[in-house]
């Protein structure tokens, strides 16, 4: 080719540069991890409790549980604003890494419980003798862990494999994806299923051996979260700056086009979709010692939509969007369910009208006027 | 062909499918001349019959234009060609060795047969610089361009591209914000990043004004003999322009084939097509 293209008309160009995050972006980057990992444990642990500055434990907890919310709204953004493919189901995956956990911190409260039982109370309830085979080593740390991982990843792996290979998309996707969380939330609300039926895990007593409601555990478990967000963030923006991520903007924006220029979108769909489930399920993992609690009810079908809310209302595809919207919707959801609890969902209704109507790219749009 | 060089083809794709998308895909064998054998192809729908019994072969670095009216089956017979449509009877050849029906449409554009839509798709959202990287020949599984980096032969390969397609201003530019011919050469350049060896081209000029379609007549001038091409085109002035053989297509098979001027004045021709 060179011999037939005069070199005058060769333009001469640089390789474009996609870093992980932009130099403003690491500022922000160390703020953020010098906010959560230092001013916000101090002022809880070594502020007196009526210092100006102390931070309760109620805004710990709430805090680290938004943040567990923001990682599910990442994994949402990832799989939706970039690929192009709206789950209706990720609560699922959620609530699958947070039973995993469960699992765990149910075998450490030992014969503590109510019946001072070794099993978990609900089963003692049940009249069982023995765990079922699979709670096996689940009094392992390391291998419950492991299940928050494999979990929710095997499981949607082979879903997304069926339910992209047969190229189900769009609304179809998910409706599909509503419809199994829905199922596998009956499937948890059986008591004999042996999670516990609609009452599901609670009354946690400790997680590695230190007492869950500690204050050092509770800044210990903020503080993994904090990592697991932050390092969840440097993960997708990886994965999107990469040219992994044009081609899923380029599958989101026109599928068959990918395929004729050589791409499997199969595989890439499959890929980026397996991550999303693994990171809510690290995140619900993170969740249920903080909260205390899971139970089926993280599976509703309106868990997961609201998850969907969080995303456009901070700004599809933008990824910091994500985090801010699970903030902005959390935040308020806390102060208002306390304010005017019969009102929030009016409220989270209006929001989301709003935001599609006014903000079509979310808050973040707000500040970046750049790109038409 | 013999059932003995069947099954070696056979499995060698089976191999390469296995494999996924290889770095090089399977060898085009042109040593007989032709790169492109359609034989006996049919397609029916709904009782239809979109192609019936046709039959074309292509000569490598040949550039072929396909003419005939709406619905002879040009556009059908391209979706035969890349995969999108199976053909119920006949066989479809890329060089002496690649069985087209076997393979997926991934795999048969790995192979090295590029088509231009025709409507225009580009990436709207991805700079003209994008639209050629994503384009470009080059592992296109997931960990490889997970890793991918630009090469200088690469950035050279996308400057040449973006020269010969005339947009080496607009590398930087959504595509979407490209004119109708611009977009048009674009996606021809999405083409050529592939290195394909058989280029179809359907309807490359539709929408057009008349200079972007003489500088599109002089683009396909310049790839035929490095690669073969294939235009279907309604427009006949663009056809007279780079016409060297033209086949027509009447109701699923071939009406008449030739240069230019013998296929204008066959009277079946005349009667089907160009006279009305």
């Amino acid at each position: 080719m060179n011999a037939t293209i005069p070199l005058r008309l060769r333009t001469a160009l640089n390789a474009p540069v996609h870093p992980v995050l932009t130099r403003r972006g690491w500022i922000a980057f160390i703020v953020a991890a010098y906010v959560l990992f230092v001013l916000v444990p101090s002022a809880h642990l070594l502020l007196p409790a009526n210092h100006p500055m102390h931070l309760s434990e109620y805004f710990v907890t709430l805090t680290g549980k938004i943040m567990c919310y923001a990682i599910v709204a990442l994994a949402m953004d990832l799989i939706w604003g970039y690929a192009g493919i709206l789950s209706l189901g990720h609560g699922l995956f959620f609530a699958l890494g947070g039973y995993a956990m469960g699992m765990y911190l149910m075998r450490s409260i030992g014969g503590e419980g109510v019946y001072h039982s070794d099993l978990p109370d609900f089963m003692v309830f049940l009249d069982w003798k023995t765990y079922p085979w699979y709670w096996s080593f689940t009094d392992h740390f390391a291998y419950a862990a492991a299940l928050v991982v494999l979990v929710p990843g095997v499981l949607a792996f082979v879903f997304g494999y069926f339910a992209f290979r047969s190229r189900i998309k769009g609304v179809y996707f998910s409706i599909i994806t509503q419809a199994l969380t829905y199922a596998f939330m009956l499937l948890f609300f059986r008591n004999d299923t042996g999670f516990g039926g609609n009452n599901g895990f609670t009354d946690f007593k400790r997680i590695l051996g230190f007492p869950i409601t500690a204050p050092s555990t509770r800044v210990a478990l903020f503080a993994a979260t904090g990592v697991a967000m932050l390092g969840a963030l440097v993960l997708c923006r990886w994965i999107v700056q990469s040219k992994v991520g044009r081609v899923l903007t380029a599958i989101r924006d026109a599928e068959s086009r990918v395929m004729f220029i050589g791409y499997n979108p199969l595989y890439y769909k499959l890929a980026v979709w397996t991550l999303s489930a693994v990171l809510c399920g690290i995140a619900g993992a993170l969740y249920v010692p903080q909260v205390g609690i899971i139970n089926p009810g993280e599976m509703s079908p309106a868990n997961s939509i609201e998850i969907a809310i969080w995303v456009a209302v901070g700004g599809r595809g933008s990824l910091v969007g994500a985090i801010l919207g699970a903030f902005l919707v959390n935040g308020a959801k806390s102060w208002f369910t306390q304010a005017f609890p019969e009102f929030w969902l009016f409220f989270l209704g209006l929001i989301f009208i709003v935001v599609t109507l006014f903000l079509p790219r979310g808050v973040v749009g707000l500040f970046s006027r750049k790109r038409s | 062909m013999s059932e003995t060089m069947h099954s070696a083809v056979d499995t060698g794709v089976a191999n390469a499918a296995q494999i996924g998308m290889r770095l090089a895909g399977p060898a085009v064998d042109t040593t007989h001349g032709p790169i492109l054998y359609l034989e006996g192809i049919t397609v029916s729908f709904d009782g239809f019959r979109a192609l019936d019994d046709l039959s074309l072969t292509i000569e490598d670095g040949e550039l072929r234009c396909i003419i005939g009216p709406n619905g002879a089956g040009k556009t059908t017979m391209m979706d035969v060609i890349t995969g999108k449509t199976r053909p119920d009877a006949g066989t479809a050849f890329f060089g002496q060795t690649i069985d087209l029906s076997t393979l997926t449409e991934a795999e048969i554009a790995h192979a090295g047969i590029g088509r231009k839509f025709q409507k225009p798709t580009v990436f709207e959202q991805h700079s003209v610089f994008e639209n050629l990287e994503l384009a470009m020949k080059t592992d296109k599984r997931v960990r490889g361009t997970l890793s991918a980096r630009f090469s200088s032969t690469d950035l050279d390969r996308i400057a040449e591209t973006l020269a010969l397609i005339q947009l080496g201003n607009s590398a930087d530019r959504a595509a979407g914000l490209l004119s109708h011919g611009q977009k048009q050469w674009l996606e021809i350049g999405m083409l050529l990043m592939q290195e394909p060896r058989l280029l179809l081209l359907d309807e490359p000029v539709a929408g057009m004004t008349d200079d972007e379609t003489m500088r599109t007549a002089e683009l396909c001038q310049t790839l035929a003999g490095r690669h073969s091409v294939i235009v279907v085109e309604h427009d006949m002035d663009f056809i007279a322009k780079i016409a060297r053989k033209v086949t027509v297509l009447h109701e699923g098979s071939v009406l008449a084939e030739g240069p230019m001027d013998v296929v204008q004045a066959d009277p079946r021709v005349i009667e089907v097509y160009l006279g009305r």
